[in-house]
């Protein structure tokens, strides 16, 4: 089984050097690197990232491309594996010297590709909410930390649907053990008895549902309202939802907050069965705004299909794309230092009717939505705040509360209040 | 309920008025008007009360744009060009109406949950017992003085015997909370007979102990028989949690019973270790995708095409490799082996140039999804049991084959004595890829369904 994945590995990197090396050709152009898994079990997420890209290069161009040169966009397929996308990283900010990274999904694969950006001097807008714990002087993170997503999803049910029992459902790797280490921790803070939170993992692309749905029922059973947080990424979603579907647990009696699926990932199932769970995002295609109505249509046209969605990522590459643009006419330059200089303080409006603003420790601001999932996959925003600054470092662990993350004054990532110390870069 | 039986023509003419304002007001209402405006259409007494909030509750009332009034559509699927409409006043035929110019009136979470409890009143005098069962168990998740006066006046004119035992374990559960304690003596001994969580639930409220270490139940026997009745009720679900374990053990093994025996013959029978396994697999699995998306609009038969559509793939797949590699190759283990995995590479290639590397995903039918409820603590998915179904159906197959005809002779005189079998027969070897191919995708066409219900071309 190693022989032929490692083979396997090996034929699709001869295959994309060959592509990349037959775009390598005018050098006039600025040229933008796209790292998101085009196969694999990321898939289902990442290649609507990798579109929305390009439909931005392709607009920007239009619009005459930026300091008077076009742009150009370079795509890599990391295929889902974390390793690979090292590689990828490293192939295009050596090779293809591009001048700017839009990629990665899951937080194991931009691990994975953090020490080449930060070796390289490299510059990665980050799309998609994370677990926070990280502040890179390399990366822009424009996907939600956990202040931003986590932490008022749970205050929502906690408040709003009563809950009282947790199940914290997650897919193995780093991004759903911290939320959930930070989940606990601030369960715990409010009260909750560890007899009422479950925690369980599941590997990438887990199939077999049915065991872990029913004893999530039995959970559920011990007559206290319970709610299932999902931190589940990927494919393994499709048969988790089918699963609880077939085995009829409704949203009324146990809700299933997740935060990884959106539009996109609902658009390959029947919705019927999942009518009523909940999903916690900064963004939903379903909220009505004149700029969210402009992205969809211009979303549509250049895709193509009149069925296809947009969803919560695709907003922060919306974002992240024009914040690059805005620093890199400030800058002038598109020399990373210049525009990781010119970032900070920036300001850009989202597709929710509010500004997106570029904060020192490399996090934006944005707005928490929590929708309930309709019949036609689109979701019913139910509960919404104004735009909350995101926090790179968790106030509800021990170890993170006293770390501060500003790269403008304090030039740190990992600055701890108390002993004022940097610890440089903190990356596992 | 009575009164509403009882309601004459007249009164629910007098009663249209606050009906029509309420229902004229559903359209431009929040979620939380909505809820008001449930409670006032219940309050209006009206006959049409309980069918209109039906449909609410099935996502079937709809508003038509052009003149903002209200109606029920007939049917719940809004992947029709148009729907044909009944008057929420009179339940009688008012047309059809293309889809573009209607709009649902949308529910949440909690308009569902008391849309559900209250529509649950209206169905308890529904001539279907299934409905009535349904309606009664609906109640019983939020039971309260109203709804519980409900089940009273139902109990003695209810004919079903599983409703009439689901009212009386509500009343019981009601109960509990009566201030004389003979009285939650007799609703504890009338719960311990039931096994749904809900019932454990009640009685355990009566166990548990304040701040100040008091009993929440003052009387020392309610307590002891409820002490027991939680017990005996635990020992129940636990036995019922075992037998969903081993059934869930046994589905499972029937899955990998399914991908293995192939395996097991081709080695067996042929000794070459086919690495390709488990692509034709996956070819079995892809070619239940096509079969689907040549007939969307028959789902249901679907999976009883694709099991055959599947075998012969699969199982042309399987002598197309057998005849063109594997037979050169007989008697070199580590040969074949290095060949079949190369083959596997190039079937996942061809696959994914063909369908493209992102999933695709099997619908399973409607009568392969939901559950059979054997009772109110154990519950069992129906693919599960089609997957288990088919094992011993497959498997019985084989058996019959490999015992009682010339082909399964064959097939077993290689396998016990190949030089012998050589020397009787000249094509002794290339009997079993087929059949053998052919239930590897066979069985590929049912796991997909309940376990991954999606392939994948990257493995």
């Amino acid at each position: 089984m190693k022989l032929k994945y490692l083979s396997l590995t090996a034929c699709l990197l001869g295959a994309a050097l060959t592509t990349s090396s037959a775009i390598q050709a005018q050098s006039a152009t600025i040229k933008i690197g796209i790292l998101h898994s085009l196969s694999g079990t990321m898939a289902i997420s990442e290649t609507t990232l990798k579109d929305t890209i390009l439909m931005m290069i392709d607009e920007q161009n239009k619009k005459g491309g930026l300091l008077g040169r076009k742009l150009e966009a370079v795509v890599v397929d990391p295929a889902s594996d974390w390793p690979l996308f090292a590689e990828k990283a490293r192939e295009l900010l050596e090779k293809d010297k591009v001048a700017v990274v839009f990629g990665c999904w899951t937080s194991v694969s931009r691990k994975s590709v953090l020490p080449v950006f930060e070796k390289d001097n490299g510059l990665l807008f980050y799309p998609v909410q994370y677990e926070g714990e990280e502040s890179s002087k390399n990366v822009i993170y424009t996907g939600a930390a956990p202040n931003q997503q986590a932490i008022p999803a749970v205050d929502y049910l906690m408040k709003d649907v009563a809950v009282k029992r947790w199940v914290l459902e997650g897919t193995d790797y780093v991004y759903p053990r911290t939320t959930n280490k930070i989940l606990e921790a601030y369960l715990k803070s409010k009260g909750v008895a560890d007899a009422d939170i479950s925690i369980n993992y599941t590997p990438f692309g887990h199939s077999d549902w049915q065991t872990r749905v029913a004893a999530i029922k039995r959970f559920g059973s011990a007559g206290k309202k319970t709610a299932v947080v999902s931190t589940i990424n990927g494919d393994a979603n499709v048969p988790f939802y089918k699963e609880l579907g077939n085995q009829k647990i409704s949203a009324e009696d146990i809700p299933v907050v997740a935060f990884s699926v959106g539009e996109e990932e609902l658009s390959g199932l029947d919705t019927k069965p999942l009518v009523g769970h909940l999903a916690a995002w900064n963004y939903f295609q379903s909220v009505k705004t004149p700029a969210n109505d402009a992205f969809i249509k211009q979303w549509k046209t250049y895709i193509k299909k009149p069925n296809r969605t947009t969803n919560d990522p695709m907003e922060a590459h919306y974002i992240g794309f024009n914040l690059w643009v805005k620093a890199v006419e400030k800058a002038k330059s598109t020399e990373v230092e210049k525009v990781l200089a010119a970032l900070p303080g920036l300001e850009t409006p989202n597709l929710t009717g509010g500004i997106a603003k570029m904060l020192p420790n490399h996090h934006i601001t944005k707005p928490v939505y929590i929708g309930e999932v309709r019949a036609d996959g689109q979701f019913d925003v139910v509960f919404k705040t104004p735009v909350v600054p995101g926090d790179a470092w968790s106030d509800y662990l021990p170890v993170s509360k006293d770390t501060e993350a500003d790269w403008v004054t304090l030039k740190c990532g990992n600055y701890n209040k108390t002993t004022k110390k940097c610890s440089g870069q903190n990356y596992k | 309920m009575a009164w509403l039986a009882a309601a004459s023509p007249a009164a629910a003419q007098s009663a249209d008025a606050p009906f029509v304002a309420a229902l004229g007001e559903l359209p431009d209402a929040g979620f939380a008007d909505k809820e008001a405006l449930v409670a006032r259409l219940v309050e209006t007494g009206h006959s049409s009360a309980g069918a209109v909030l039906t449909a609410m509750l099935e996502d079937r009332l709809y508003v038509r744009n052009s003149d903002r009034r209200v109606f029920i559509s007939t049917s719940a699927d809004d992947t029709q060009p148009s729907l044909s409409l009944l008057d929420p006043l009179t339940l009688k035929n008012a047309g059809t109406a293309p889809m573009a110019e209607l709009t649902k009136i949308g529910t949440n979470n909690r308009l569902r949950r008391v849309l559900r409890t209250t529509a649950a009143r209206f169905a308890l005098a529904n001539p279907d017992a299934s409905v009535r069962l349904a309606a009664v168990t609906d109640m019983l998740r939020s039971l309260d003085d109203a709804t519980a006066e409900l089940l009273r006046q139902r109990l003695p004119q209810e004919p079903d015997g599983a409703v009439k035992r689901q009212i009386e374990t509500g009343l019981a559960m009601m109960a509990i909370g009566d201030s004389n304690a003979a009285v939650r003596l007799a609703a504890v001994q009338a719960l311990s007979s039931r096994i749904s969580a809900e019932s454990r639930n009640r009685l355990a409220t009566l166990l548990e102990r304040g701040a100040d270490g008091t009993y929440a139940e003052p009387d020392e026997a309610v307590r002891k028989a409820a002490a027991a009745a939680v017990n005996s009720i635990d020992t129940a679900r636990a036995v019922y949690s075992g037998v969903e374990t081993v059934f869930f053990g046994l589905s499972l093994g029937s899955v990998l019973v399914l991908a293995a025996i192939g395996l097991a013959i081709t080695f067996g029978v042929m000794g070459v270790i086919n690495m390709a396994h488990g692509e034709l697999m996956m070819l079995g699995a892809y070619s239940t995708y096509v079969v689907q998306t040549l007939m969307p609009n028959h789902l249901d038969w679907s999976i009883p095409v694709a099991i055959p559509v599947a075998f012969v793939v699969a199982g042309l797949a399987g002598v197309i490799l057998e005849r063109t590699i594997i037979r050169f190759l007989y008697g070199r283990p580590l040969e074949t082996l290095l060949a079949t995995f190369g083959v596997s590479l190039v079937l996942q290639q061809l696959v994914r140039s063909v369908f493209s590397a992102n999933n695709r995903a099997v619908s399973t039918p409607s009568w392969m999804s939901g559950t059979w409820q054997v009772n109110e603590a154990l519950a069992i998915t129906y693919n599960r049991i089609y997957i288990v179904g088919f094992t011993l159906v497959v498997f019985s197959l084989l058996l019959l084959v490999l015992r009682r005809t010339r082909l399964g002779l064959r097939i077993r005189a290689v396998a016990q004595n190949r030089a012998m079998a050589r020397a009787a027969t000249r094509r002794g070897c290339s009997t079993s890829t087929g059949p053998s191919a052919a239930n590897a995708g066979g069985s590929r066409v049912v796991l997909p369904a309940p376990g991954g219900a999606t392939t994948t071309a990257a493995r």
